[in-house]
């Protein structure tokens, strides 16, 4: 089995590989076919909230009072809600919804996380102390806490729903880029730097961040799961997203629980949409962490 | 070992400080003045006076430092002040619903102890065979079902299935222990369920591990049944991390539990939590936020001195 795999790599050491990106993708999808499926699917997804206006004839807030309730059918192929608006409509626009959101939330909190976790470890000293201990307190907070007391602080429109994840998602990502932040600012490319005169701003940013690439996309995936759930959970709590808007969590508020013996499509799809979209997330993040930390790579 | 406990016992402090500063003077900074947003709500025009009024009552008309220590050794005193919103103690708001959050967070963490450490040990013991996998996707699957969710889908499934819904009216454990337990299996199966996801894989690597140390081998070398290499030498070994995600993720389940309870009609910490928010009761959201994490930082520290006691090459240092 070893010896197969390094001749493997043998074949592809002759002659370098014409398009790195698609040969990556191939090893990928070969190696780990679990992460590919939750590829599969995130790319699924994209593709719906991108072409939403043409996978579905119906208009996701329109309210059709001669549908209200209306079994999965033909017409309405998951059915309809109380107000007769399309599930299925619904759960295509709630897409955009969810990916807009959890992008936004987990694009800022790994991003702001590891500029404050490599200035962190590149500083040190008191610096260092002191960034940590307030990491500490905000990690002392349970997720969801947060999110909802910053909600009630900043009022429950779209940019503060992002803002109220993106805040608990900074400390969780600060820490791991901390620790690798830590071991490479030992490197000698830093200390050559810095010899070289460049300013602090420079050598985090040219020659510390690019290399905490791995650990920050792994987050970066991760958080995107997380994020997608903590904006269905507030959602779902009438703390998030707000009507007529589609969204997966609202969609599961109120009425799919009041009807949900007689119309279980409302209660049903939604759920299944979150976890779906969350469970791929994740997949496809436990795969790249596998495939880009060099730790776990042998196993 | 007595000099780090007594250093993670001081460093408990600045933390809870910190989070007791942080919480007020994040309440503090909310646009606009917290008794005019408060009373907008209710008629429109509001004169002046009423609600210079409203200000002295909540003491907000003297400097921040002073309503901030106040409300500190208020704090300190287990005295959370009064909610904005009802006018009631708040002290006596939370511990009415305290019980009902602790019991359903007790028996959630059972729940995802129960599935994790049987599953992750023969997920280990089976590593890259269907059962492996089986039991991998099953867990990926946990973080990714909103507990939330999972509970309406018990409560339909139940109803569809059984023609059965579980008794909605809280019965106190003393009460009635079974009506009780009918009550709360159900939230705490669909939050275990989630919360024995990370447990599940800790069990899982921490046996991997275990496994491939000498003493197993030796054990298995000396001709022990493999039952007992298990039990006594592997599991008991691999057990000490686990506790400790366990542990925390019990400390993070009494905030956790938030959305659940709203599905199950639980009056616990979480539904007050989202009263308070929905209704901006600011003092009442201080006080929640300080209790739940206060109670995160304890109980991390008690898993650190747990780990201290359980594992000797930290005892003996």
């Amino acid at each position: 089995m070893a010896i197969e795999r390094a001749t493997e790599r043998l074949g592809e050491l002759d002659g370098a590989p014409a398009r790195p990106w698609v040969d990556a993708a191939r090893d990928f999808v070969r190696r780990r076919p679990l992460g590919a499926v939750g590829a599969a699917v995130v790319l699924l997804m994209l593709v719906v909230a991108l072409l939403a206006n043409l996978l579905t004839p119906y208009n996701p807030v329109a309210v059709d009072f001669a549908a209200m309730l209306a079994p999965p059918s033909a017409s309405h192929w998951l059915g309809t809600d109380a107000f007769g608006r399309d599930v299925l409509a619904r759960l295509i626009y709630g897409s955009r919804t969810a990916l807009f959101v959890g992008f936004g939330a987990a694009f800022f909190g790994a991003t702001v996380g590891a500029v404050l976790g490599v200035g962190s470890a590149y500083f040190g000293g008191r610096v260092d102390l002191y960034v940590q201990r307030v990491m500490d307190v905000f990690l002392s907070f349970p997720l969801i806490i947060l999110a909802l007391a910053i909600v009630a602080i900043l009022g429950n429109n779209l940019p503060n729903l992002i803002t109220a994840i993106t805040i608990p998602m900074i400390p969780r990502c600060a820490l791991v880029i901390r620790a690798s932040a830590l071991s490479i600012r030992e490197m000698p490319y830093i200390d050559a730097a810095r010899a070289a005169g460049f300013g602090h701003g420079r050598i985090i940013l040219r020659h510390m961040l690019p290399n905490v690439m791995a650990p920050y996309l792994i987050l970066l995936t991760a958080f995107l799961g997380q994020a997608i759930l903590l904006e269905a959970s507030l959602s779902f709590l009438g703390l998030g997203v707000q009507e007529p808007t589609a969204a997966w969590g609202l969609m599961l508020r109120g009425a799919a629980v009041e009807f949900a013996e007689a119309a279980p499509w409302m209660a049903i799809f939604p759920g299944l949409a979150i976890s779906l979209a969350v469970f791929a997330f994740n997949l496809f993040g436990d795969s790249l962490r596998d495939a880009l930390d060099p730790r776990l790579r042998t196993q | 070992m007595w000099k780090y406990l007594l250093k993670r016992f001081l460093l408990m402090f600045p933390t809870l400080l910190g989070v007791a500063v942080l919480i007020f003077f994040l309440m503090r900074v909310v646009p606009g003045d917290v008794v005019e947003i408060r009373m907008s709500g209710d008629r429109g025009a509001v004169s002046e006076e009423i609600l210079q009024q409203e200000r002295v009552r909540f003491g907000l008309d003297r400097p921040v430092w002073e309503q901030f220590l106040t409300w500190l050794w208020g704090a300190v005193r287990l005295d959370f002040g009064t909610s904005m919103w009802t006018g009631a103690p708040i002290g006596e708001e939370i511990k009415l619903r305290f019980a009902l959050s602790m019991q359903v967070a007790i028996m959630a963490t059972l729940v995802a102890v129960l599935l994790a450490i049987p599953l992750g040990v023969i997920s280990a013991l089976k590593q890259d065979t269907w059962v492996d996998y089986v039991v991998r996707v099953f867990s990926i699957a946990g973080l990714a079902t909103p507990s939330f969710w999972l509970g309406i889908v018990f409560i339909l499934l139940l109803l569809i299935v059984f023609k059965w819904l579980p008794p909605m009216v809280y019965t106190p454990f003393w009460v009635d222990p079974w009506q009780n337990f009918l009550q709360l299996i159900w939230p705490a199966l669909a939050v275990g369920y989630r919360y024995s996801a990370v447990a599940t894989r800790m069990t899982r690597s921490a046996m991997l591990e275990v496994l491939r140390e000498d003493y197993i081998r030796t054990a298995r070398a000396k001709g022990l049944i493999e039952k007992l290499v298990l039990s006594r030498h592997a599991l008991k070994n691999a057990m000490l991390p686990v506790l400790a995600v366990v542990a925390l993720e019990f400390a993070f389940l009494l905030g956790g539990l938030v959305v659940t309870e709203q599905v199950f009609n639980l009056n616990g910490l979480g539904l007050l939590f989202v009263q308070a928010v929905a209704q901006r009761d600011y003092t009442l959201i201080q006080a929640l936020v300080l209790i739940v994490s206060g109670f995160f930082i304890v109980v991390n520290f008690a898993v650190d001195i747990l780990y201290a006691w359980l594992d000797p090459r930290i005892r003996f240092r």
